[in-house]
Order: structure tokens, then sequence, then C-alpha cells
């Protein structure tokens, strides 16, 4: 196990030089020029080259690649064109805020979607299993910027209701931007968790009817094991393995998610801090941002890949 | 709950049993008519091809059948109980308990996430209400009793770890462990390599003596049947076609499609001359199962009437019973045939 984890860890350097090359390229490559924006627009052309000299922008790119790497190693990486912080200071709080989001959503998403793909593959093609699949499917197609402005619009401004319904006069519950209370951190999570309840719904549903049919089930029940049982604890451990693939890899793409749903809400997460130095081509910070995101995916990888052993006993780690 | 009758001189009778699967179209009736009885402590073995409904019948005593399959006539009586009478609840307490199953793949009828140990001892927690430690115990003993090395290793592991005769041991161990009065056997040396299926019959032959418990085997060969059975059901198209005591199936057995089964057995006591003896053609469809007796399309010496009419299980005075019109006083052909000489002619 020790010895798969250091493994895992050596083989995570590739990908991150893999990823820091392309961010950095793709940087270079979008049109707009930094120095341009941190001057303003009518500013005279000596203090813009002034500025592109003195973050480094004349070098040639490689060294310019390299230099950043270097520093990145010792946990520097580089200041803000835009605020002149450091960009791990940048990140710092931001960091927290957006893991919070991804894993409320997997959480959320975890038990809405183990609970309906149980409940679908225990009754097949019955009314519950059709409606509970054709939720998920629509929960699945939608795209969550929408379901966000919906959510807003229904639950943070919400509707006024006739005066003939008791207790509640109108259904703005929750509030539509910022992160910390409750209020406001519902809506965010479950715009960020339908997709990925959706996913892992379907993926239970048909892996339990796979493992279902197994001749190991027909044993529990010759055994006299409780049907219940036979669900939970008999089929439901072997129906998880590819589940929790999906779980990993949907944790990933929460994070990607996080930046459209940190922006339709207002959440000061890393997911805005990407999008508002893209606008700002504020290099640095887009870079490192995205550094750690990718970090993040990889730890998470990890992370499910020691939850597999824990599973199927027949994967041997070391 | 009715209390149980003490006096029963059979573990198991079933009677006319039916299991059918539903199709939108079709009733298939897998099992049509079953009967068969085990006296206590005794070993019947049911043999048939692929398809007769030797397995669905087997299913059918634990009430195991599956959507879209129904148990839909018959009775299964179980020490003078029928059990088709039984809730839900009453089949799980006999399940595991009074009556279990050993699986025909060892492979893959073991949990994969679960350790050996927890898959046996899950029979002690159910049904005698043992905790961990001591059904961990008792899973070592039965491990023990069936012969696998080092026990108190093996319980901890986990069946990926385990060969196929191993696995094989172990099921036979989750199997016994409640001290079951009926066990049955569905093919369970069928996946298995030939020297183990021997040891898997001597250590199944062996616990049947020791503890009494009667034991229906499944198999579809016959060598196993002559080592291991007191019993024979022989059974075609989900109808048992005849069923007699060992000694006289293998001596004289009396129905075409028997003999057909025993002539395509290899004779180890001599060379071949020739092709092995087959039975012509193929076991019908579901769809189009033949109006009169099942095995007439196939039966050297099928009439008319064959054809025509369904014959019934006929009883003679040794007990013994077949299901075949030669032996009618009805029979309108030869009545001098000779099913032994003839299969051999003809094959």
């Amino acid at each position: 196990m020790f010895k798969f984890i250091i493994r895992r860890i050596i083989q995570t350097i590739p990908v991150l030089i893999g990823v820091s090359i392309l961010v950095f390229s793709m940087m270079h490559l979008v049109p707009g020029d930094p120095a341009q924006i941190m001057a303003g627009e009518s500013a005279p052309k000596e203090q813009v080259e002034n500025i592109r000299e003195r973050l480094g922008l004349n070098e040639p790119l490689p060294v310019q690649y390299f230099s950043y790497i270097g520093d990145a190693i010792q946990g520097d990486l580089g200041n803000s064109m835009r605020s002149g912080r450091e960009v791990t200071e940048e990140i710092g709080t931001r960091f927290w805020v957006t893991v919070e989001l991804a894993l409320y959503s997997t959480i959320v998403a975890v038990f809405i979607g183990l609970i309906a793909g149980v409940i679908s593959a225990t009754r097949k093609y019955s009314f519950a299993d059709t409606s509970l699949m054709l939720i998920a499917l629509f929960g699945l197609s939608m795209p969550n910027f929408w379901l966000g402005l919906m959510l807003i619009q229904w639950f943070a401004i919400g509707i006024d209701l006739p005066s003939w319904v008791p207790f509640i006069s109108d259904t703005s519950w929750f509030k539509p931007s910022g992160w910390g209370s409750f209020q406001q951190v519902v809506l965010p999570v479950i715009t960020l968790g339908t997709g990925s309840a959706a996913i892992i719904a379907r993926m239970t549903r048909s892996s339990m009817l796979d493992v279902i049919g197994q001749d190991y089930i027909r044993t529990a029940r010759a055994k006299g094991v409780k049907e219940r049982i036979v669900i939970y604890r008999h089929a439901l451990k072997n129906a998880l393995i590819p589940v929790v693939t999906v779980v990993g890899l949907q944790f990933g793409g929460l994070l990607g998610g996080a930046v459209l749903t940190e922006t339709v809400f207002a959440v000061n997460g890393m997911g805005k801090l990407i999008i508002d130095s893209i606008m700002a081509r504020d290099f640095p910070v887009v870079q490192g941002t995205i550094l750690v995101v990718a970090l993040l995916f990889v730890f998470v990888n990890l992370l499910v890949d020691i939850a597999y052993r824990f599973l199927n006993k027949r994967i041997d780690l070391d | 709950m009715t209390s149980t009758p003490k006096h029963y001189e059979n573990i198991l009778e079933i009677k006319e049993l039916q299991t059918s699967f539903f199709t939108k179209e079709l009733e298939v009736k897998a099992v049509d008519g079953v009967s068969f009885t085990i006296p206590k402590g005794k070993i019947l073995g049911v043999v048939g091809e692929s398809g007769s409904g030797k397995s669905i019948t087997a299913l059918s005593v634990l009430r195991l059948i599956e959507e879209p399959g129904k148990i839909v006539g018959g009775e299964i009586r179980f020490k003078g109980e029928n059990l088709l009478n039984k809730s839900e609840s009453e089949m799980r307490s006999i399940r595991g308990n009074e009556i279990s199953m050993i699986f025909q793949e060892p492979m893959t009828s073991l949990n994969p996430t679960f350790t050996v140990g927890q898959q046996i001892g899950e029979a002690y927690k159910i049904h005698q209400g043992l905790n961990k430690k001591q059904a961990t115990e008792k899973s070592i003993e039965m491990l023990k009793l069936v012969g696998i090395p080092s026990p108190e290793k093996r319980v901890h592991q986990y069946p990926h770890e385990l060969s196929g005769g191993m696995r094989q041991r172990v099921m036979i161990a989750m199997a016994l462990a409640c001290d079951p009065e009926l066990l049955i056997a569905d093919e369970p040396t069928t996946a298995l390599d030939v020297t183990i299926q021997a040891q898997i019959l001597d250590l199944m032959k062996d616990l049947q003596e020791r503890l009494g418990m009667g034991i229906l085997l499944i198999t579809h060969d016959l060598g196993v049947v002559a080592e291991t059975c007191d019993y024979v059901a022989v059974m075609y198209c989900g109808k048992v076609v005849e069923f007699t005591d060992t000694k006289t199936l293998f001596k004289a057995p009396k129905h075409p499609y028997t003999v057909g089964l025993m002539k395509s057995i290899p004779p180890h006591d001599h060379d071949i001359e020739g092709d092995l003896s087959v039975i012509q053609g193929s076991v019908p469809s579901p769809a189009e199962m033949p109006k009169g007796c099942r095995f007439a399309p196939r039966c050297p010496f099928a009439t008319d009437m064959c054809r025509e009419n369904l014959p019934d299980l006929m009883t003679d005075e040794n007990g013994n019973q077949i299901r075949c019109w030669i032996y009618s006083d009805e029979w309108d052909g030869d009545p001098e045939v000779n099913v032994h000489a003839e299969t051999e002619r003809t094959s």
C-alpha cells in the first residue's frame, strides 16, 4: 500500500508537467497582451514596454516556462499581474471554498444517486424505475448554469404563493450569492451535484442489475439471507466497484463545473478566480490555479484507487 | 405455524410439480409434472440433458425461482409439510438451515468481496444467532470437516485466493453449516477437473453417511450416479421418464432415452470399434413440444400411438416408475421389442 502511494505520487509528476506546458502555451496563444491590459488602453508605448520588460514577457517562451517551473517547485507560483499579491495567497482561502463546494456536491450526488440507482435496479421496469431514470436523464441533460439561474429564480428571489397556501407566503428560502452559511450553500450544491447524481444513479442501476444476476447472489438467498441484506450487503458492495470510478471522475468534473456554478452564484472560489484572471490575462494566477486543480484531481483519483482496494479484494495495489 | 408431523418416511416428496417461465407470447413449461421422493438419509440422482428441467426442479424446492418464472402447480413436501404453503419468512428459516444447496460453478458462486469465514459464518449468524467470534470458530470447524488444510488461515481468505476444488469445498462447508436434513447439489462437480470431482463426491458421500442427511444430486453424468446415488430419476423435457433404484437402472434400463444415455457412455474396459452411439436428433424447443411422448421424435421404437398420446408415469410392483408406452398393455408396436438390442442395432 505504502509503495503504491509513493509510486502514484511519482507518476503525478509527468501529469503535472504536461498540464503546466499545456496551460502555459495556451495562455500565450490567446489574443491580448497582459502588459497592455495592465497599463490601460491609452497608455504610451514606452510604459507598456516597461511593464513587459519587468514581467519578463520579452524572454523566449521556453526560458519563461523554465523559470516559472523552477519557482513553482519551490512553492512560488509568482505574483498576480492584477493585484501584485502572491498567487499562492490568491488561491489560499479560495481553494477551500471550491473543495467544500465540490465535496458537498459529491456527497449529495453519491447519496441521492445510490438510493435512486438501487431502487431502480430492484424494481426494474416499474413506475418508480421509469420515473427515476427519466428524472436522471433530465438532470444529466440540463446545463448547470441554467439550473443555477432557475434555482435562484424559484428559491432565492422566490415565487409569491397564493394566499390560500397555509404557513408560507413565498419561496425565497435561500440566498442567491456568496458562500458560508447554510442558506448560501444549498443552491450551488444542488446546481453542481445534480448532473453527478444522475450519472451515479444510472451507473448504480446498471451495475446493480448486473450483480443481482450473479451466482453468488443466489447463493446468499439459498443461505436464507433476508432480501434487504442480499441487496444492501451482498449486492451493493460488489456493485459499488464501477460506481467508485465514476465518482472519482465526477469529482474532477465537478471542479470544472465549479467554474460555472461559482460564477452564477458569485461564490469566491477557484473557479471564479480562473474566470476573472483569464479576463484580465493574468497569466500567473491562471497557471497557478489550474496547476492546483490538476493536483487536486490527481489526488482524488489516488484516493479512488485506494478505495478500490477495500472494495475489490482481487486488486493488489503493490 | 403448523406443527411438524413426527412421523415421516421421506425427507422430500415432490408431486406433480409444475414450474413455468412466462414470456409475452408463451408459457414455457420448464418443469412439467415432476414427481419423485427421497427417503430419509438417501441420495437421489436426477439425470438429464441440459434444459431437461433438473436445475429448475432443484431451485423450485427452495422456492428460489425468479421472475418471469413461477411454480404453477404441484406439491413439494419436506418432512411431510408442503413448502408451497409456507410464507417467505418461513422459507428463509428453512433455506441454508434445514435444506441447503450447492451450485455448479464454485468460481462464481462465492461472493468475491467477503472472506470465506464471513460467508460460512453468515449461516450461523442467521439461523443460530451466533456472534462474530463464535461464527468464525464454527466456520473453522466446518472447513476442517470438508478437508481444507490450515483452516485457521483459510477462513480469513477471499474466494479468489482459493482453487476451484477448494471453493467447492467451501460451498459444501457453507451448505452443511447448520446440519441440514436435505442437501441439494446442482452439478457440484461439473466445473471441476476429474481428480477433484472424485474427491468432492467422496467427501459428499462420506459426510452424508456421517450426518445422515438426504441428498438431491443433480448431474448429467451417469458415472457420478453409479458411484453415489441410491435412487435415480431420469428427466427429459421437464418430465420424469424413469425412476428406480440405481442398481436396477444400470442392470436393466427401461426407457429408450435412458438406454440411449447409457449407450453414449464410452466403455472403459475395451476399445470402441467405430463411432460412439448417439441419440439421434436434439431436445425439442419448448415452443414446439411434441404432442405425444416428448421423446417420440428421437425414439427408434416410436409408433403413431407414441406420437399422439403422452404416456403416464406407471409404477410397477417394485415401486419403479416408467413413462413409456412400450411397458403398457396398450402398446400397439411389436410386443416382443427388446429396447437394448434395438438401440444397439440402430446406432
